[in-house]
This record gives C-alpha cells, structure tokens and sequence, in this order.
C-alpha cells in the first residue's frame, strides 16, 4: 500500500476524524448509541454504505455532467440505503425497529454526501473506497465510544449482558440515567473532542 | 379538535423538539450557530421548507406509496388494492424535498429578493438537512393525517428554529468566556447542546 492509500484510508480513523474534526454525520450518531448492539448494527449499516457509495460515485464519476451531480449522488446513495434497510428488515428485524427512521436517515448523513462530493468525484475507484472505509471506521470509533459509555453507565450492561450489578436486582450499582437520555451522548462526544485534541493539539480551533 | 391540533403543535416545539430530543439536523445545527442572524434565517427557511414538505410527503405516502393506497385509481383501482410501494419512500420523499428546496429558492429569487439573499447558501443546503426528511419519515410511522401533517412539520420547524437560535445566542456571549484549548469550538458547542437538551426535557412530562 503506498502512502497515498495509507493516507486515504487512516487519516479519516483521529485526525480527520468525519464527526469530531469535519462535523459529519452527527445526528446519527447521537441518536442509536444508547446501546452496544444498534450501534454496532448501525456502524455495519454505515460502513456498507459509505464504502459502496464513494466507490460507484467514483466508478461513475465522468460520465456524469457536474449540473447534475447532487440528484446523481442522491440516487445512488438512496439506492443503497433502501438494499440495507430491506436486508435489515428481513434478517434483523428487532434491531430494524429500534433504529427505526435512522437507517432511512443515512441517506441525508452527511458525511456520504460529504465524502462523495468531496473525494470520490476526484479520485479513482480504489482510493476513494479506502476513504469511505476510512471514513466509516472514524465515524464507527467514535459510535462506539460512546455506546460503550453510554450502555455501560445508564444500564450497567454490555451488549445486555450484566456487568455492574445493578441495585435493583440486590447490587451496587445505580444506573446513571441520564447516559440512556439525551444530553449524556452530547457530553460523552465533547469529551471525545477534548480528549482528542489534548492528544492532538494541532487540531485545536484558533478563536 | 383544535386541542389536538395545538396539543400536537406545542408537543412538537417542546417535547419532541427535532434538535434537542431527537438530535436531527445536528450538522446544520451546529455548524450555522456562530451568529444569531445566519441562525434565524436558517431557521426560517427551516420552518418554511417543512410545512411544506410535510403535507406533500403525506398526499404521495397516503395515495400512492403505502399498501393498498392505490385504490382511489378510477376503473384499476380495485386491481391495485394489494400493491405496496413503501419500499419507495425514501427515495421519493428525498425527491420531494430536494424539488421543493429548488422551488422555494427560485419563488423567493423572484418575488422576495431580500429574504432570499438573507438566506443565501442555507436554502439548498436545506435539501441535506436531516430534520427535513426525518419530518417526513415520523409523519409516514405515525400515520398522520393531511391536516396533521401540516401542524407537525409546521411545529417542527418553530422547533429547530427557537432551538437553533437559542444556540446562537449562547455562543455569541460564549466568546467572552475562558474555555479550555482543546474544548474551544466545537467541543463546548456539543457540551453547551446537552445543557440546553437538558433544559428542554423539563418538558418531557407535561401530558397533552
């Protein structure tokens, strides 16, 4: 692999991580982390996507007049999210009703649109794949991340399986609730940022 | 009845706000919020382009997309009864909306020059906004009517608006502040957001 590639594919991991650094595709990713399995389903949902997204734009890509570029780019990626929200529905389909709208919402994440427009219009089949894998594992790190924070502290599980014995079956652990709601995903990503720019203090925004 | 339309209303600004309940929009929301100006106009054009796409996404899901929904055809209709289109919805509901975001930019280009140059860039970007589409995608579940629809997205949007410069308006006195290197920007913006989530879920038991 030569460095461009290496470039392509690792950069998008911390440095230009899609959602702490670009500001890509974040409603998502605040939305399924509550728990370890739907993020994971999500992160996998993502990650096809992404990959299959950049690579037919690329593909494609000068066969296209640019005045039609974003209805193209919707198509394809509309396309491909309703082929992984039927698989969904047919082979995980209790999972599939708890990320509910959010699977259909893929198609206005941003960071496909954002990485079509931006990558894959520009660069060959094989690179911008390696960027769209790139790209999903950042965005799947910091899903991650916080569903394990989340799952972990709000429920005292993993993957539902115990791990803090909780109060009310006789433990010692009380659940902090406000992980399951809505603002403990905000805090847990802010401190993502924070953590990833004291490691990386280049990162930081002049203001 | 018009209880359950203002009840439907005030639930969709406060409780079930797009932004600080169901984290849609979230890019926009974030990366507008510098200035409380940009902030509003995003905002209105946000009000606007749901309580239009709303109703719309509703006639095509209830007449054409959702199972047996063809039966108002005139002479096949009752042919057409067992058809379901549903698996279409995304696609046609994106259409909708990136249609009606290139309509509401050339109307406002041509009749209302100064509010469209207010706006500027924010109209298309709108297309991408998750708050649009998801709009339509909890009016499709949920199985709202025409009249429905139209306070929900029309609710939703006040919602992201009062949300978004809220936002604003709180970044702007930010800037006064000391704020850790590595927490500046972004960071305090995502911690300043779960505050603000955790202000409006005061309105999380009020029964409507």
């Amino acid at each position: 692999m030569d460095p461009k590639q290496r470039q392509a594919l690792l950069d998008p991991f911390f440095t230009n991580n899609p959602i702490a650094i670009q500001v890509l595709g974040i409603c998502s990713a605040l939305a399924v982390t509550t728990q370890m399995e739907t993020a994971l389903v999500m992160c996998a949902a993502l990650t096809g996507v992404l990959a299959t997204s950049n690579l037919v734009v690329s593909l494609l890509r000068t066969k296209v007049p640019p005045n039609v570029r974003i209805i193209f780019q919707l198509a394809v990626i509309a396309s491909l999210v309703i082929l992984t929200d039927q698989i969904l529905k047919a082979y995980l389909f209790t999972i599939s009703k708890q990320l509910s709208v959010f699977v259909g919402l893929i198609i206005t994440n941003c960071i496909i649109m954002g990485r079509a427009e931006g990558y894959a219009m520009q660069n060959g089949p094989w690179l911008s794949f390696l960027d769209g894998i790139g790209n999903a594992m950042g965005y799947n790190i910091v899903l991650l991340f916080t569903g394990f924070f989340r799952e972990l502290l709000g429920s005292g599980t993993l993957f539902g399986y115990e791990v803090l014995h909780n109060v009310a079956d006789g433990g010692w652990y009380t659940p902090n609730g406000m992980m399951i709601l809505a603002p403990g995903a905000f805090f847990l990503i802010g401190l993502f940022i924070w953590g990833l720019r004291a490691w990386k203090p280049e990162l930081n925004e002049p203001e | 009845m018009l209880e359950h339309y203002l009840g439907l209303f005030i639930r969709a600004v406060f409780i079930e706000n797009m932004a600080l309940a169901f984290f849609l929009g979230m890019c926009s929301f974030l990366a507008c919020s510098r200035r409380v100006e940009t902030s509003f106009g995003l905002g209105l054009a946000v009000v606007f382009v749901l309580a239009v796409t709303c109703p719309l996404n509703n006639i095509i899901h209830n007449y054409l997309l959702k199972e047996g929904a063809l039966v108002w055809v005139p002479g096949v209709g009752r042919h057409l009864a067992d058809i379901d289109l549903s698996f279409l919805t995304f696609i046609s509901f994106i259409g909708t909306i990136a249609a009606t975001v290139q309509i509401v930019e050339m109307t406002l280009d041509r009749f209302v020059p100064k509010l469209y140059t207010a706006l500027g860039v924010f109209l298309p970007l709108i297309a991408v906004n998750c708050a649009i589409l998801g709009g339509s995608l909890f009016m499709a579940e949920r199985d709202y009517n025409l009249a429905e629809s139209t306070v929900f997205g029309l609710g939703s949007g006040v919602g992201f608006w009062l949300a978004i410069v809220a936002l604003a308006a709180i970044r702007e006195r930010m800037r006064y502040s000391n704020v850790p290197a590595g927490l500046r920007g972004l960071g305090i913006t995502f911690i300043v957001t779960g505050l603000m989530a955790i202000g409006f879920m005061a309105f999380a038991g009020i029964q409507l």
